[in-house]
């Protein structure tokens, strides 16, 4: 490594990765519903598949949660996304598919699918 | 790596390992496999995060759950519970954290432990794993080299940290300023930088956890050292008792070089520096500069006289830099955040935090780092958690073998260099030990003066010499033989091997002696008038015996006592003699009705 330019692009490429240990307020926070009706529902896969997205995008600024039971048992697998200076944007019944628009629109835009609220 | 979802970070400092982080490690690795989350969590192996005494420690983050005293058996319910189904397992966590009601943690930073201390040299431990350069990097690791190479003149980096006050914080207290510029102005082809990782002091690892947590932050620094005094090669002398340090910092030093941050033309420029490894050899001489540098050279470690000092002619007769690890650790953050930034914390004289190793009777033992100006008081109690048992503080000890004590009329000096030497104490390189009153200071003396004896060079009489005869009048007074001209000699030995020795180690020798008659005379006088020892520690001035109110004649202390130095009938009171015992102190224990004192 010779320049400092090449320093800047390790550091950001990793901090991607390291983000998540910092007490970072400016991080959009996405919270799983993970309790035995979540995970029955197949809130794992969507978990994995949030994860996989975020990867593809080469995300550095979102932290992903799992939560006990938020108590909407019948709206499960339940997502909550917290971007900063918004109100919690809460997407109910997620599949693994959605999980492309979820990254794209609301993590990195703060822009909420109606569709998903229902 | 992958992006994970949860980063879980073990420590791995010794203090973790000795207490076996490596099978917990082993065993989060096995139950992610079985659970299938291998690749969502990443384990990661880090520095001393600082809270030694609730280690093994594991930190799970994006909650930043701080679980404390992680046996083997606790981490498949880790990850069951927490990794898997995201519940925190309340139980394990360090009991400030825990939240009662809510399902959050509270920060690690609003915890007593944390809320005072200000990490700067201890920055990256805890928090990045040691072994892998891009983690560094990503937190403003080799920006600072990196802007001193590009944008600043070697003049341009000595006034920035004359100007940021940074001094010695190996135990010294010099401007590092001053010295960097004394061997920059120093006409030589030749020069070098080195480092003082010997770190002696019983009871110290302040060093030892950067070394272990952030080996680049050396590396670092000291190749913005070269630069700016004109070396081109740099030693890390470390102590050969630190094996885990000396692996990491191998690794680092060769990821350095893999990545061109050491060997020639750093960052595109015209400056060249490498770094080699040197170990000791178990001698505390060698933690002094001179003595150092002649062991690096390859002789016996034995200091001489200065002038010349080490910035004109130093190592293999060259202008030479030797700094301590905790003062290098902070120049790359005053490079990146200006020397105006750090002179807005600490006290007028002394800039910036100093790192604390707390040991001893205290709650809270471990790694602490404050910015200088904090009290003792802070430290011990609020930080600290106080004195366990609910006994009584008596004094805290800093500097080591070289310091003074601190007694408790003076729990509210606010540390820093200058107000510590006022006190007949020092600085040191930040060993604090903190006793109670079980602790008996001439012991404490005598403790501090064997070290001493056995670590003397030999090279000049009076430490060779002096250091032995103190130890031997402490001896005496300890054993019950001492009198009060043993007293007065006592005191002019001090001076005397304070005034003559050759280096830092005879000279200081007779600082917790001093310090300790300056605060606890009333002890010494106790232990040779009344030829008793008030916190009951000197055996030969100790008796035991029972309380014929108290005693029920149960004889559970004569059938265990190991010499049967204890006599009496059933049901009448027994008595000891004392001429037999051999004060172990079991019968004190067995006695259940509180019969038997000291």
């Amino acid at each position: 490594m010779k320049t400092l330019s090449e320093l800047n692009q390790i550091k950001e490429s990793k901090q991607a990765q390291v983000n998540l240990r910092e007490e970072n307020f400016g991080l959009v926070k996405v919270k799983v519903s993970m309790g035995t009706c979540g995970i029955a529902a197949g809130a794992r896969e969507v978990v994995k598949a949030i994860l996989n997205e975020a990867r593809k995008d080469n995300l550095h600024n979102i932290q992903i949660f799992q939560t006990p039971c938020m108590g909407k048992c019948d709206l499960e697998p339940v997502v909550e996304i917290h971007y900063p200076g918004k109100d919690v944007i809460t997407y109910v019944h997620v599949k693994p598919e959605m999980s492309e628009r979820i990254i794209k629109e609301t993590v990195l835009n703060g822009t909420v699918i109606e569709e998903f609220t229902k | 790596m992958e992006l994970a979802r949860a980063h879980v970070l073990v420590c791995g400092g010794t203090g973790c390992t000795s207490s076996g982080c490596e099978k917990i490690i082993n065993e989060l690795n096995v139950n992610l496999e079985k659970y299938g989350l291998t690749d969502e969590i990443n384990v990661i192996k880090t520095g001393c995060f600082g809270l030694c005494a609730l280690g093994p420690v594991v930190i799970v983050y994006p909650e930043g759950c701080f679980y404390s005293r992680v046996t083997p058996e606790d981490v498949e319910k880790i990850v069951e519970e927490h990794l898997l189904k995201g519940r925190i397992v309340k139980e394990l966590l360090y009991s400030e954290t825990v939240v009662e009601g809510q399902d959050d943690v509270k920060s690690l930073n609003e915890t007593q432990f944390y809320k005072k201390q200000m990490r700067i040299a201890l920055r990256n431990c805890g928090v990045i794993s040691p072994e892998d350069i891009e983690e560094y990097i990503a937190f403003d690791g080799y920006k600072a080299l990196g802007k001193v190479l590009t944008q600043m003149k070697p003049q341009d980096v000595i006034d920035e940290i004359k100007k940021s006050g940074l001094r010695g914080r190996g135990g010294g207290g010099f401007p590092t300023g001053m010295k960097w510029e004394f061997a920059s102005k120093s006409v030589n082809e030749q020069k070098y930088v080195a480092c003082n990782a010997d770190e002696g002091d019983p009871g110290a690892f302040m060093d030892r956890s950067i070394l272990e947590g952030d080996p680049h932050s050396l590396i670092e620094a000291m190749a913005i050292a070269g630069y700016a005094i004109g070396a081109n090669q740099g030693y890390v002398y470390i102590r050969a008792e630190y094996p885990i340090a000396v692996a990491r910092l191998q690794i680092a030093i060769n990821q350095a070089k893999e990545y061109g941050m050491l060997g020639e033309n750093i960052f595109g420029s015209d400056f060249s520096f490498d770094l080699g490894i040197r170990l000791g050899a178990g001698a505390f001489v060698c933690g002094e500069e001179t003595a150092l540098m002649t062991s690096i050279e390859g002789h016996r470690g034995e200091p001489r006289p200065r002038p010349p000092f080490p910035a004109v002619k130093g190592l293999f007769g060259k202008p030479t830099v030797l700094n301590n690890v905790e003062t290098y650790a902070n120049i790359p953050v005053i490079i990146n955040n200006g020397a105006d930034w750090f002179t807005g914390i600490g006290t007028e004289k002394s800039k910036g935090t100093k790192v604390f190793a707390v040991g001893g009777k205290i709650n809270n033992t471990g790694l602490v780092e404050v910015p200088m100006g904090t009290t003792l008081r802070e430290i011990v109690y609020e930080i600290g958690g106080g004195i366990p048992n609910g006994k009584k503080f008596k004094a805290a000890q800093t500097g080591g073998p070289s310091g003074g004590c601190i007694p408790d009329s003076l729990i509210d000096v606010a540390i820093d260099y200058d107000s510590l030497i006022s006190i007949g104490s020092m600085m040191g390189s930040g060993g604090l030990i903190v006793m109670d009153e079980d602790t008996c200071m001439v012991d404490i003396a005598k403790f501090f003066l064997e070290f001493t004896v056995d670590e003397s060079c030999g090279k000049c009489a009076p430490c060779r010499i002096g250091t032995k005869r103190m130890y031997e009048i402490l001896e005496k007074i300890t054993n019950g033989n001492g009198t009060l001209e043993d007293i007065e000699k006592l005191k002019e030995l001090c001076y005397s091997v304070k005034n003559g020795a050759l280096c830092g180690l005879g000279q200081t020798a007779p600082n917790p002696i001093l310090s300790t008659l300056r605060y606890f005379e009333d002890e010494y006088i106790a232990h040779v008038v009344d030829k008793k020892c008030p916190a009951g520690v000197c055996k030969a001035l100790v008796s035991y015996k029972i309380d014929p109110e108290k005693c029920k004649g149960c004889s559970l202390c004569a059938r265990n006592c190991p010499v049967n130095a204890i006599s009496g009938e059933i049901k009448q009171p027994y008595t000891i003699d004392t001429t037999k015992c051999i004060k172990c102190g079991a019968c004190v224990e067995k006695c259940r009705f509180g019969a038997i004192s000291k």
